[in-house]
């Protein structure tokens, strides 16, 4: 009923005028399971924002509510999809990633929240998909997991999870972060395809209007993997993928340079922000 | 007279009559802006307002509504507000100046503004394979588009 009776709200302001207008995120407080969630913190300095704001303020109530509370959060049955993975042995030296890392809840916490670091063997950042992986293979005698294949999506929204509250925090002093950053912010204010878009055009130019349904926000990436109400869940490289395809751009590849800066770069922009994993979007 | 040589012949014609369509044509290369806009229509051929209102709301054409509030279609659901809301819009522009926008905006406003040009091939980085050298809209498109946009008046 409280959704026809919001349905009949959005009909009757449509046939009214041009609709309800939204520009700004709402003003919420959320609470995971009793854990406070920031979600509006101070931009860390030479951000464009003043204020940072989480996605979430910028779903309807009823999205909202779903990430309240962790038996409602759809989100959450990867997560413990993840939790049965961490458990189970991979390769060929009889290991799971509780052989070495045990108790999740206490080895994981804090982890997503650094992520991504500088990784001193490739020369690049890396991120919690691609550690994974190399746990897999100079580990564990397994394969690398494929681009959003064999659980990776579950095990890192299990691992994010275990930071569940606690704010965002790169170190970019690492290694040659700071140049990562740069081409990350290179890739972010450049225009892809024929619709000429950057994700500055809507995440930060555009920041909390509407387009068509969908309010726009800061393009924050602290809730991800995420769970989006339309397509289950989503890893970050794969919603970056999709929002340049919809510029009409051809897709970089998961993992490729260019989206380890931008995702190196973006997180950045969440400074502070607790991790969300995993948020629920629409 | 063969019937090999009744179709080449045939062939013939109909590549000349659409060269000859094409010819009249201004590509997005040389459409001409001056502080009016543009003047010369993109065909020659009159708009359609109401293939323009299609183009207008339909999200694989123009999808206009995407930032555009427009009462004239308060019956569409969810109207963006990214731009300016267009009633009236024909009040405040000529059709010269509504013909740039739908051009290429860009060279109206300013090298920042958030709208695609939609009959541009000035786009963004690695255009995808499907949509090389090719425009939003279609020249007629386009003009269609304006000729609904000058409908919208107060």
């Amino acid at each position: 009923m409280k959704r026809l009776l919001i349905a009949g709200v959005v009909l009757a302001a449509t046939f009214a005028g041009a609709g309800p207008v939204l520009a700004d995120p709402v003003d919420d407080t959320l609470e995971i399971d009793g854990t406070p969630i920031i979600t509006r913190t101070a931009a860390p300095e030479g951000h464009p924002f003043d204020e940072l704001y989480s996605g979430w303020l910028f779903r309807e109530s009823e999205t909202r509510d779903l990430s309240r509370d962790s038996f409602e959060n759809p989100g959450m049955i990867a997560v413990e999809d993840g939790e049965a993975l961490w458990n189970t042995v991979m390769g060929t030296e009889g290991k799971s990633c509780a052989t070495c890392h045990e108790d999740a809840a206490v080895s994981m916490k804090g982890v997503g929240a650094k992520f991504p670091k500088w990784d001193a063997d490739s020369q690049k950042p890396i991120n919690v998909e691609l550690q994974i992986n190399k746990c897999l293979t100079e580990q564990m005698g397994a394969e690398a997991l494929p681009f959003n294949k064999g659980g990776q999506q579950e095990l890192t929204a299990y691992i994010k999870h275990q930071s569940l509250g606690l704010p965002v925090e790169m170190d970019l002093s690492q290694g040659d972060m700071q140049s990562w950053w740069e081409k990350g912010k290179d890739v972010y204010y450049t225009r892809t395809g024929q619709l000429n878009l950057a994700c500055a055009s809507c995440h930060e130019t555009a920041m909390g209007k509407m387009i068509r349904a969908d309010h726009l926000s800061q393009g924050q990436v602290n809730g991800f993997p995420t769970y989006r109400l339309k397509s289950g869940l989503t890893s970050l490289h794969q919603r970056f993928r999709g929002c340049i395809r919809d510029t009409r751009a051809e897709q970089p590849k998961a993992f490729s340079d260019d989206l380890m800066a931008l995702e190196t770069y973006v997180t950045w922009r969440g400074t502070g922000l607790s991790v969300e994993t995993p948020s629920v979007r629409q | 007279m063969t019937r090999r040589m009744k179709i080449t012949l045939g062939a013939i014609a109909a590549v000349a009559l659409s060269t000859a369509a094409i010819a009249s044509e201004v590509s997005p290369e040389t459409v001409e802006f001056t502080d009016d806009g543009v003047a010369v229509s993109l065909t020659g051929v009159a708009g359609d307002p109401v293939a323009g209102a299609e183009a207008f709301k339909n999200r694989r054409l123009g999808n206009c509504l995407a930032c555009h509030a427009n009462a004239d279609m308060a019956g569409e659901l969810f109207h963006g507000n990214v731009g300016p809301e267009l009633d009236g819009v024909a009040d405040r522009w000529e059709e010269p100046m509504l013909r740039a926008i739908v051009v290429n905006s860009k060279h109206v406003f300013t090298d920042e503004t958030v709208m695609p040009g939609f009959y541009s091939l000035d786009a963004g980085k690695d255009v995808a394979k499907d949509f090389v050298g090719k425009t939003i809209l279609t020249a007629q498109q386009v003009e269609d588009v304006v000729a609904y946009l000058g409908t919208l008046k107060e």
